[in-house]
């Protein structure tokens, strides 16, 4: 399914920064990342720890842990700019307009209150309805989970959920007051291998259903493969490379996205060895200059050392990388030659 | 030579370490330590800092009795810079040689509560079955009721085995031995805990093997992984059992008026404080307040710094 | 559940008797019975007489027995100073210290839990750091310093408040009271303070520690991403969650309140338990010590009971666990 791009886009980020003070100097964990969630549309957003993926996702439902803090760029959701907005005015956002899911079921629920009263709870903060009403929609969004027996499952704690379970009450909520946008970091990463793909096709399925758009944060080649529509790659802070999920995992532009592709077993095609990205992402403050990739590069030429890559355009999809440098020199040139 | 550069060294690697790093980088913490060690070294020195040696009933002269503090009112006189109680006790040597008294008291007490505390600790954790069952459950029975109340009824206990006028002059003994047993449940309970976990170690499963005593392997072994959060309940204990202490003479059932603590003082004074003679409490309390403030400043330091998992 | 409580009822039985047997112990080796009963003219066979009657002479474990059977019904001899029933002064005497221990409680609680919930959601703001400050300060002060302070202050120079006993107070015929005069109030107003003071820096800061912990907690955060207001997060789903440690530590501190209040009523001379025991201290008066042990002992049980019962009613955890586990690390 591919992004009607006609459309106005539904969430627009535009050069976001987010930095983190510390005692030696402000770190840039989040560096110029500008991309569009279309209505309806499923965007996978890969890379490993630390690459500023969960960072990105956090900025969007305006929920930063301090000292992180935007420090530049916008965020504007359904054409609204929501990344100045005042506390208040965001609360009414999230939840309503945004709905968000974390990595961990087993942590996301409150252990103290049953799984009907923080459902109702949530959907009579944002929709004007009575208290049975809002059982009434809280028992509908369970059974659409798929939670069995849930007339008598509404008024049972956290604790007495499996982790599955658990993860589709945690669905539930972020669905019931019917956002727009669901930011789902790592939603499965904490359950069982067996239960993962179930809990994926499940989000799949409601999002195409109520025509959600999912921003899916995953480290999960696999999951973005199968789920995503386009994909946004990660690296240390910055969008390697963006496309359609097909473009990008069949015919990877940047470097970085080739070795996470050749990283994935996949089913039917024998292969001799899954190939793997030498050394490891660097550490924000130790960020080289040039392209941040140039020291694990295996296609780097002396551009790479001295001049940053913006995205580029290649066919469908966007990589930052001095390869597709069409118009201009590519990568073998120094800088210096080309000021000189 | 030799011991001259081991000191050094001991120096060296003392100034790199993390502790001392964590206190440099806490003004309240060199207040504090600063705020001590005066008080400690005051009180120690007071036999020859002292102007007058107040418990001394020939040196006292009535007339020189209620002078109130020189700096706060014309009536003073400067051989007593804090003012004289009714008996005319220069209240500036009486509150040096009290905090001696109640420094001493409440180091002995806690001495007394870790040395009982490790060695039951070391036997509960090391024996275990019934031995280990019956310390604990004894330990559990105890930590239900306050300290302070536990040590009165052991001062009682004894002033009924002993008559009066004997009780004075043992009433020190009495006080350490009440404080330091209400004190040593929690020495036991770290002690127990780390003993449990290096007992199943390989090492010690490995020195029963060749013969040598498993007992002295865990005194060696255990010992010293347990320094650290010992400290930390020693330190925090000395500022509860200078409370405690003080509390207790306070309230009469602790050190006589011929042996003042500063909770004496503090009692001494509070049988006059209606008539308005606020400086023979004010001041021991003061002293005993900071006294308590910094040592308990100086706890919590090294508890953070330690970081034993302490709550 | 069932088992639970069950489990914890024979527990609270097994530490009375472990008490009651400390108290015998006391009672019945620590002093001599007979000598508080008789004159010093009494003859060697009076006295044995007096003994076998008494049934000082049965073996320990009857006598043991018949200690806690007259100890059930309030039973615990004859003080050694004044002669009286023991159980009757006790009794005269408990209204004075409750009624001081209940107004110190309120005190501590209802100040000391909301300057914690305060100084816990912020942790930053100036006020915070002064209530820190004076809590540390409130931990390093004894109890009998801040009432001699208080004294000093409010009844010495400024002439407000009563600096000792209960003022006036209503006789109700079983129970007399300081809340129907005015006077009485008045006189209950420094202890109180006093007496409430190292509680409530305690569950000041106990609160405080616990609301940044849940504060920094996954579900925490969900609430945020669910956006609930500020008031539910905090009061609905924080607070609450900060409870049970709160619950174990307030019922342990309102058994340690009415020990402490020998010390607070010493100070203020309020004729309370606590003043009875520390003059039976003084004196060796030993079966109103043991008999004041015993009354702290089943004090403590009821009140750890209590606590293990509130868990229920917090924590579904627990409902359905059997109680198997304490939450929370404690």
């Amino acid at each position: 399914m591919a992004a009607p791009s006609n459309n106005p886009p539904l969430l627009e980020v535009k050069n976001l920064r987010v930095e983190f003070p510390t005692r030696r100097g402000t770190l840039l964990a989040v560096d110029d990342v500008s991309f569009d969630i279309a209505p309806g549309e499923v965007l996978g957003v890969v890379g490993e720890s630390g690459a500023g993926k969960s960072l990105t996702g956090n900025a969007i439902i305006g929920l930063l842990e301090p000292p992180g803090r935007i420090a530049g760029g916008e965020i504007r959701l359904e054409g609204r700019r929501i990344d100045d907005l005042p506390y208040e005015e965001m609360r009414k956002v999230r939840g309503a307009r945004i709905g968000a899911i974390f990595q961990d079921p087993l942590t996301s629920l409150n252990p103290l209150y049953s799984v009907g009263h923080q459902l109702i709870e949530t959907i009579q903060t944002h929709l004007p309805l009575s208290s049975a009403e809002a059982r009434t929609r809280a028992l509908d969004l369970l059974k659409e989970v798929g939670i069995p027996g849930a007339e008598t499952r509404i008024d049972h704690y956290p604790h007495q959920f499996s982790g599955g379970m658990r993860q589709r009450v945690v669905i539930a909520l972020a669905l019931c007051a019917g956002p727009r946008l669901i930011v789902a970091d790592e939603p499965t990463t904490a359950l069982d291998v067996s239960i993962q793909a179930q809990i994926i096709a499940l989000l799949k399925r409601l999002c195409r259903e109520h025509g959600t758009a999912v921003m899916l944060v995953t480290h999960d080649m696999g999951v973005i493969a199968e789920t995503a529509d386009r994909v946004a790659v990660m690296y240390a802070g910055r969008i390697a490379e963006i496309g359609p999920v097909r473009d990008v995992v069949k015919h990877a532009k940047h470097p970085y996205t080739k070795g996470l592709m050749g990283s994935i077993p996949s089913l039917g095609v024998r292969t001799e060895r899954l190939t793997q990205i030498d050394g490891a992402m660097p550490r924000l403050t130790e960020i080289p200059t040039g392209c941040a990739f140039n020291p694990r590069c295996t296609e780097r030429g002396g551009r790479c050392l001295v001049e940053r890559p913006d995205l580029m355009a290649v066919g469908a999809t966007r990589a930052a990388c001095w390869q597709h440098d069409r118009g201009g020199v590519g990568p073998a040139i120094v800088r210096e030659a080309v000021d000189a | 030579m030799a011991t001259g550069a081991a000191f050094s060294g001991w120096l060296h690697r003392a100034a790199d370490s993390d502790i001392w790093w964590s206190f440099k980088s806490s003004p309240m913490t060199i207040a504090a330590a600063t705020a001590t060690f005066l008080i400690v070294a005051v009180a120690f020195l007071s036999p020859v800092l002292a102007p007058h040696t107040p418990f001394d009933p020939a040196t006292l002269n009535l007339s020189d009795g209620l002078k109130p503090p020189v700096l706060l009112s014309a009536d003073g006189d400067w051989r007593f810079p804090l003012g004289t109680d009714d008996q005319g006790r220069d209240i500036l040597s009486s509150i040096m040689y009290g905090t001696r008294l109640s420094l001493l008291v409440g180091l002995a007490s806690v001495v007394v509560a870790m040395a009982l505390g490790i060695v039951l600790g070391l036997l509960s954790g090391y024996l275990g079955g019934t031995v280990d069952a019956v310390i604990m459950r004894v330990a559990d029975v105890q930590l239900t009721f306050p300290a302070i109340l536990v040590a009165l009824l052991i001062d009682g206990v004894v002033r009924g085995l002993i008559s009066v006028k004997r009780h004075d002059e043992i009433a020190v003994f009495v006080i350490v031995g009440a404080i330091g047993l209400s004190f040593w449940v929690q020495y036991a309970r770290t002690v127990r805990g780390s003993v449990m976990v290096e007992k199943n170690k390989e090492y010690v499963q490995a020195a029963r093997v060749i013969g040598l005593s498993p007992l002295l392997i865990m005194v060696r072994h255990v010992l010293p992984n347990v320094t650290g959060p010992v400290l930390v309940i020693a330190t925090i204990n000395l500022g509860l059992a200078i409370i405690t202490e003080a509390t207790l003479s306070f309230l009469g059932v602790g050190l006589p008026s011929t042996q003042p603590s500063l909770g004496t003082l503090i009692r001494l004074g509070n049988e006059v404080l209606q008539s308005g003679d606020w400086w023979i409490t004010v001041f021991p309390g003061a002293t005993l307040a900071a006294l308590v403030l910094a040592v308990n400043l100086l706890g919590d330091w090294l508890r953070d710094a330690l970081n034993p998992k302490l709550r | 559940m069932f088992v639970f409580i069950l489990k914890r009822l024979l527990q609270s039985v097994a530490v009375l008797l472990a008490v009651g047997f400390v108290a015998f112990s006391l009672f019945r080796y620590v002093g001599d019975p007979i000598n508080a009963m008789v004159g010093q003219d009494t003859s060697a066979e009076e006295r044995e007489t007096l003994r076998e009657k008494l049934g000082l002479n049965d073996p320990a474990p009857i006598q043991f027995l018949t200690f806690i059977a007259n100890a059930a019904q309030g039973k615990f001899g004859l003080s050694y100073r004044t002669s009286e029933p023991v159980g009757r002064m006790i009794l005269e005497r408990v209204p004075a210290t409750l009624e001081l221990s209940f107004c110190a409680a309120i005190f501590a609680l209802f100040v000391g839990v909301p300057m914690g919930v305060y100084t816990g959601l912020y942790p930053r703001h100036w006020t915070s750091q002064l209530f820190q400050a004076v809590s540390l300060i409130g931990v390093s002060l004894p109890t009998f310093l801040i009432g001699i302070v208080l004294i000093l202050i409010f009844a010495v120079w400024l002439k407000l408040l009563p600096s000792f006993g209960r003022g006036e107070t209503v006789d109700l015929g079983w129970w007399t009271t300081n809340f129907l005069t005015w006077s009485g109030l008045k006189a209950l107003i420094l202890p109180s303070i006093t007496l409430g003071l190292f509680q409530l820096t305690l569950l000041m800061r106990l609160v405080r520690s616990e609301m940044l912990e849940v504060m920094r907690t996954d579900y925490i955060k969900f609430a945020r991403a669910r956006g609930l207001t500020n008031r539910a997060i905090n009061f609905g789903h924080a607070l609450k969650n900060t409870l049970v440690p709160v619950i174990t530590v307030a019922g342990l501190q309102l058994g340690a309140l009415i020990a402490f209040a020998i010390v607070t009523e010493t100070v203020f001379a309020w004729p309370g338990v606590g003043q009875l025991f520390i003059q039976s201290v003084q004196f060796a008066d030993i079966p109103v010590m043991a008999a004041y042990l015993l009354l702290i002992g089943l004090l403590f049980v009821v009140i750890n009971l209590t606590v293990d019962l509130l868990y229920f009613a917090v924590d579904p955890r627990l409902r359905s666990q059997g109680g198997a586990a304490r939450v929370a690390g404690h």
